[in-house]
């Protein structure tokens, strides 16, 4: 059996979705910006594509949403327009935002920073979210914006978007999200929230890679990162990918509807919690970041003793694939800031584990993750030097 | 970065069979107790390194003989990826039947090598030498405590990059004798940094008490301090050579042949003529002048007073000079 247990990373594409975007291949394949009836044909298809991603979000009809690549292109037109618009061309020069932020934002804030913009990235707390308080204690005379994330990718803690939103407001700065881990697994609603700028990628909820989009609220200004063509009104320049933005549209509308959503909040989130029950009654493991407050579908698990790394290449004996944020899965070396950022355990950033599931997961796929589970921790533990010091009868009841 | 770099596949491709076989079996994990150690008439000795706060720790169990010091068994317990179980389980195997001492001279190196499948490919990617590292350190720290002597008495040498097994003394000679001057060099020509990359510069992986940026900078700072010191000894002997002297030796000698030999006739004619600067462009050197008072604009300038003053620095300092006006 296969189980695919790492959706944060990347989803299937739902075969329904796949059904719409099919035809956009070798059928109807004209240049949406021809004015042939080749080109003209894509269109129906790409306005309703559209009209379900304003309906996913509840943005207006005035509002922009540009279709990006993904949506660390998102992020970084965010971003990098703030500074062209007001900080390079205004009196302003600082940003707000926090520790655990995907790199599609750190990295880009750091990048600014050798620019000479000053960026205040805030801590979380022991639960791996920030409290709303914090950003209002930060906020000073220039800054240029907040971009604060909906959901957390490695632990699914959400953060309090619609207090933050409200205190952005309040003192008149633009503020962005990142809303790549809420698509669909928790209702998103930019208009509720006081959202300026939203980011999202298609693939993160069963729709096709390397297409995302940008929400810009109207009277919010945008500098486009790519110059070019007349596309996407000016803001972002190159030929639309038809076929993904279709996919992008209808992965959305299956996403984000009352029943999607009910059935992510119901049925995934009973088998996550089965999962992550199963694996706390062995002893020395723990949630990180806590139970509460997350999106359904998502657990990082500290297991006491076994080393991230080793915990996948385990699981992946048995056709099981999570992820880990430890340092020696990954090609820098260096401890996932996420793990990091909790700072209460130095000894969790190298053994958490991270599953994260989807709607197309069965029970029975779950109880067949949660055996290997077990099997991978005893015999990692009956290896492991650090958990050698404990009572070994908490190997015995494995 | 090349077409190779660009989609970069999975780490764990990168393993050995030898690797895969022995994260998924170790032969030599486990541990040995006292009851066993006397089973086998040998001292038992336990040893740790690492710790799980920094991702590797690993415990080492000996059993030794301590009439002739040989190794009777080894085992290992270690926290750690899987390259660091592979590491562990071959360190402990290449311990079995060694004396303390030929134990000791077993390095990381070693143990990367007797996890490859065949000689000359890696059983690792870079970034996971470190690994082995940690199960070299570990048998030091084992020799120690049954020898009663510090960890650091094994270390012949200070080790810089642990990775490669690379010295300070080999890093500073090869920074003198190539000239190196950037970090890329130095990796290039020691293979220093190569790996984990820990040693380069601070923030990496492992904490080190020196690095490579460090070393090339204050080594870079010896060989000015050592040239100029040749340069000012020389000079005090008279025996110094124009491309041995300093920037501000040359200038100084340019300018004293200048007042004597050129200046003089410069100066009968109303002009003068000062030096801008002076560029090394191998194998020649650039001496960059500019005229003064009614030499500006003479058309010799160029020609016939320009060849003279080349000839005469020519003659008297070195065949490679050349005078460029400005």
């Amino acid at each position: 059996m296969e189980v695919y247990l790492d959706n944060n990373a990347t989803t299937m594409v739902d075969p329904e979705v796949f059904k719409e975007m099919e035809p956009f291949f070798c059928h109807i394949y004209g240049n949406p910006n021809s004015l042939h009836k080749f080109g003209a044909g894509t269109h129906p298809k790409m306005v309703e594509a559209l009209n379900y991603l304003y309906d996913g979000i509840n943005a207006a009809d005035e509002d922009d949403i540009i279709v990006t690549a993904n949506a660390t292109e998102s992020n970084n037109t965010v971003l990098k327009g703030i500074w062209i618009d007001k900080i390079l061309n205004g009196n302003k020069n600082h940003i707000i935002t926090s520790e655990v932020e995907h790199p599609a934002i750190t990295a880009t804030c750091k990048f600014l920073e050798s620019q000479g913009v000053s960026v205040t990235y805030l801590p979380v707390n022991e639960e791996g979210v920030l409290d709303a308080a914090q950003v209002k204690d930060y906020i000073r005379e220039d800054t240029a914006l907040v971009s604060i994330m909906w959901a957390n990718n490695e632990t699914g803690k959400i953060f309090p978007i619609k207090e933050i939103g409200q205190i952005c407001k309040e003192a008149g700065i633009p503020f962005h999200t990142d809303a790549t881990q809420a698509i669909g697994k928790v209702p998103v609603d930019v208009q509720e929230c006081n959202v300026n700028y939203l980011s999202l990628s298609a693939h993160k909820f069963h729709g096709p890679k390397g297409v995302g989009a940008l929400y810009v609220q109207k009277g919010y200004t945008l500098t486009p990162l790519l110059h070019g063509g007349e596309q996407m009104g000016g803001h972002r320049a190159g030929t639309v990918d038809v076929a993904s933005m279709i996919g992008m549209g209808f992965a959305m509308k299956l996403a984000t509807s009352k029943i999607a959503l009910a059935y992510e909040n119901n049925h995934v989130r009973k088998l996550r919690d089965k999962l992550e029950n199963a694996i706390l009654e062995i002893p020395e493991t723990l949630v990180i970041g806590g139970k509460e407050n997350r999106t359904p579908n998502t657990t990082l698990i500290s297991i006491r003793g076994v080393e991230g790394e080793s915990m996948l290449w385990d699981l992946n004996q048995k056709t099981i694939g999570a992820s880990t944020g430890s340092a020696c899965a990954s090609e820098d070396l260096e401890a996932n800031p996420v793990m990091n950022a909790f700072g209460s355990d130095s000894e969790l950033a190298h053994t958490g584990v991270r599953f994260s599931l989807s709607r197309f997961n069965t029970e029975e796929e779950i109880d067949y993750a949660i055996e290997a589970i077990k099997n991978a921790i005893h015999r990692l533990r009956a290896i492991s030097s650090s958990y050698a010091y404990t009572p070994k009868d908490h190997v015995s009841e494995l | 970065m090349a077409k190779n770099d660009l989609i970069t596949g999975s780490i764990w491709d990168e393993y050995s069979n030898q690797v895969i076989r022995r994260m998924d079996n170790p032969t030599y994990q486990g541990e040995i107790t006292e009851e066993k150690a006397k089973e086998l008439g040998g001292k038992l000795i336990v040893a740790d390194f690492g710790a799980e706060s920094c991702g590797d720790a690993v415990r080492l169990y000996w059993c030794v003989d301590e009439n002739t010091d040989k190794i009777l068994d080894s085992r290992f317990k270690s926290f750690g990826c899987g390259t660091a179980i592979a590491s562990s389980d071959a360190m402990a195997e290449l311990c079995i039947g060694k004396t303390v001492d030929e134990a000791v001279r077993i390095t990381n190196i070693d143990v990367e090598k007797a996890l490859r499948d065949t000689p000359d490919v890696p059983a690792v990617p870079p970034q996971k030498m470190h690994c082995s590292v940690m199960a070299y350190d570990v048998i030091k720290k084992a020799a120690s405590t049954y020898k009663g002597v510090d960890m650091e008495s094994f270390e012949e040498e200070f080790i810089v990059c642990e990775c490669a097994r690379v010295s300070l003394a080999t890093l500073q000679e090869v920074i003198k004798i190539n000239d190196l001057k950037t970090v890329e060099e130095v990796t290039d020509y020691t293979k220093a940094g190569a790996f984990c990359k820990s040693c380069i510069k601070p923030g990496g992986h492992e904490e080190k008490e020196m690095y490579l940026v460090d070393i090339l900078e204050n080594t870079r700072k010896e060989m000015d301090h050592d040239k100029m010191k040749v340069a000012a000894d020389a000079s005090a002997a008279g025996e110094s050579s124009f491309d041995k002297m300093t920037i501000v030796q040359r200038i100084k000698l340019i300018d004293e042949i200048l007042d004597t030999d050129i200046r003089p006739m410069l100066m009968m004619d109303g002009g003068n003529m000062e030096i801008i600067d002076i560029k090394e462009n191998m194998p020649h050197y650039d001496i960059y002048i500019r005229y003064l008072g009614a030499c500006s604009g003479c058309a010799s300038g160029d020609t016939g007073t320009l060849y003279a003053i080349e000839s005469v620095l020519k003659q008297k300092l070195d065949e490679n000079i050349r005078v460029l006006p400005i």
